[in-house]
């Protein structure tokens, strides 16, 4: 219960140098795709259940030119990677930390897919090192 | 003190029923998938009841309903309209403990706010959109000698309403009050996590709104709360929640060219000015609890004063002051009236407020007071309680600029009015603000230049009907609590009219 970023493992090989997966978000995945089809991630803001992963059938929502791509999510047993969303706005405040997509019980979120299975993706973060962020902010 | 009985006790004021279907038609239906799901309570973490789990069959019943319900409704008087309105709003009333104990039971609130805001509040709303529509008028403009323009209010017709679950029936009776008063019929799906108080709410005053126009599906987003927000059938969506739901909510309503309001939460600031302490008298005690309010609702409000500014000249000894009066909060089983702050409304909110204030440390906030979960003990220990938390920090770390939604406040120091403002107006956001300042002038042109809907100026966390509610920047769209939400809920119909017996001269 409340554990940091530290502690909530990323799978190795599973992200990119922003974002990443724990093992039990990847395992949610593989079932959540059977029932949904090809998946995909838009970080939220905001209210209530705001500043949560939400999670749609690829395609379900619109990503357009307000949006950052921070990287797609290789999920072993999944053909498709799982691309990682968020408001261009948004990450300007969030551009400092590295993203862990993880998993907890509860219950709903907006229209996230997960919701109806009594578990919710949460986000682990961590800062960059100032190496990591200077590498990160060279790239375009 | 007193405390109120467990619901499921013999001496509860409220029992719940063990499992609620969908309201459609005026009478209870079960799902079509014959699915259900459990419903705990955040105080204790166990389940209550069950709840009807939705799914797009379910909404297309209840569009029908409202279909078959909106042509008569929308064509009754507004006085009729009005006493429905208001007859709700005396029975909610003379049921206030009822319904007030159900709700901190599913969302884990104070019963002392149900009892004293939540609740009455939604009484005031029923009764002010009743006074409202009864007191709108349509415009007549003469357009030449022979030739008039009426404009007369027609209703939408069915409309969806997409309701939170941090004030389940405050904002569910936000959104129905305009909407019946306007002569909508209405299909409302609550939160998944809050689904029950509003069936306690509705036996109370199911029997004097005509079948079908309030209709309920409960359940899940995905499969409920989608169906409902993409449907042609609805003529407009109303949704409380957060930003990428209201992008996707108004991408559904672009393929069917209907409006959308959406209010989407904040981060607000509350600005404390230097003269706030030049005494110590009840003012600077007004303004202390001021700063405390980022835990009213467990800070489980979308206007949660979640960024408080302290000007340099007192920060020191005001801060100390108010983390001082953060630990006089009481915290305790959400049924005793002494308690000041409840449970979360969930685990996962639970998690995430935890998630952020470990963020916080790592950013290098100093946590002056809380910073971790609460065990209450015995049959709250399954329950989901945090400590109010005050950080110290500066406005770029992500504590300051995301919405935590927990009773966590961040707190950074100004020097000057223009220092305040550039802190203030550094957010995504823009849905409420406090000011605070015994000097008129500079109160007044503080809150003149946030870029917020609502700025509170030397008081906070008031929501009376009459002062208009909503954002700007990525808030949200539209003003509830005020008659001007009538507007979104209704047509304008222009009947252009020639008096003249004369040809108009084309042909």
């Amino acid at each position: 219960m409340g554990q940091s970023a530290a502690e909530a493992a990323e799978v190795p090989g599973s992200g990119t140098e922003r974002v990443a997966l724990t093992q039990a978000a990847a395992d949610l995945l593989v079932r959540l795709t059977e029932v949904h089809g090809p998946l995909m991630f838009h970080q939220s803001g905001g209210c209530c259940d705001g500043s949560a992963p939400m999670c749609y059938p690829d395609g379900d929502f619109r990503i357009g030119g307000q949006d950052v791509h921070l990287g797609d999510l290789t999920v072993e047993g999944l053909e498709k990677p799982v691309g990682f969303y968020m408001s261009a706005s948004q990450y300007e405040y969030w551009k400092h930390t590295h993203l862990t997509v993880d998993v907890v019980k509860g219950r709903g979120s907006g229209f996230s897919v997960e919701a109806p299975e009594g578990v919710r993706f949460l986000i682990r973060s961590r800062l960059f090192s100032d190496e990591e962020y200077e590498r990160l902010r060279a790239e375009p | 003190m007193a405390k109120y009985a467990n619901p499921g006790q013999p001496d509860s004021v409220v029992s719940f029923k063990p499992r609620y279907d969908h309201f459609i038609g005026g009478e209870y239906v079960a799902p079509a998938k014959g699915q259900y799901f459990e419903n705990p309570t955040p105080i204790t973490g166990q389940t209550f009841t069950e709840v009807a789990r939705g799914t797009s069959e379910d909404v297309e019943k209840a569009l029908d309903a409202a279909h078959a319900a909106a042509p008569a409704w929308g064509k009754t008087s507004v006085t009729e309209r009005a006493n429905i309105l208001n007859k709700m709003a005396d029975r909610i009333e003379a049921n206030l403990e009822k319904i007030a104990v159900a709700e901190s039971w599913e969302n884990g609130k104070a019963v002392r706010e149900t009892l004293a805001a939540d609740i009455p509040l939604a009484i005031d709303h029923l009764r002010y959109f009743a006074g409202s529509v009864r007191a709108q008028e349509g415009s007549i403009s003469q357009i030449d000698e022979d030739t008039v323009a009426y404009h007369f209010h027609e209703p939408l017709g069915v409309v969806g309403q997409i309701i939170p679950w941090n004030f389940p029936i405050l904002m569910a009776i936000w959104k129905l009050a305009p909407a019946l008063a306007a002569g909508n019929a209405v299909v409302l799906k609550p939160a998944e996590q809050t689904p029950a108080s509003i069936h306690v709410l509705l036996e109370t005053v199911a029997d004097l709104l005509p079948p079908g126009v309030v209709n309920i599906v409960n359940g899940f987003g995905v499969e409920a709360g989608k169906p409902l927000a993409s449907s042609n059938r609805i003529r407009k969506i109303a949704f409380t929640g957060e930003t990428t739901t209201g992008r996707l909510i108004s991408q559904y309503a672009s393929e069917n060219l209907i409006p959308v309001t959406l209010e989407l939460g904040g981060k607000s600031p509350n600005i404390f000015f230097n003269d706030v302490a030049s005494a110590n008298d009840a003012f600077y005690d007004k303004a202390l609890e001021g700063f405390a309010m980022f835990a009213l609702n467990q800070g489980e409000v979308c206007t949660c004063p979640s960024r408080a500014l302290i000007q340099g000249g007192i920060y020191e000894e005001f801060l100390q002051q108010a983390v001082k009066r953060t630990e006089q909060i009481k915290q305790g089983h959400p049924l005793d009236t002494d308690t000041m702050i409840g449970a979360q409304a969930s685990n996962d909110q639970f998690e995430k407020i935890l998630s952020y204030i470990d963020i916080g440390r790592q950013e290098g906030a100093k946590v002056l007071t809380g910073g971790d979960r609460a065990d209450l003990g015995g049959e709250l220990s399954g329950g989901y309680y945090i400590n109010p938390t005050v950080l110290e920090g500066n406005n770029a770390m992500r504590v300051f600029q995301e919405e935590i939604f927990g009773p966590v406040v961040s707190v950074a120091r100004f020097e000057d009015y223009d220092d305040a403002l550039r802190i203030a107006n550094d957010t995504l956001y823009g849905l409420g603000a406090g000011v605070w300042s015994r000097d008129g002038s500079v109160a007044y042109r503080a809150g003149r230049d946030i870029q917020a809907g609502r700025v509170w100026v030397n008081n906070y966390h008031a929501y009376p009907a009459h002062a208009a509610f909503g954002g700007y920047k990525q808030s949200g769209i539209g003003r509830e609590n005020h008659k001007m939400m009538l507007d979104h809920y209704q047509q304008t119909k222009n009947l252009l009219v020639s008096y003249s017996q004369n040809a108009q001269g084309f042909f």
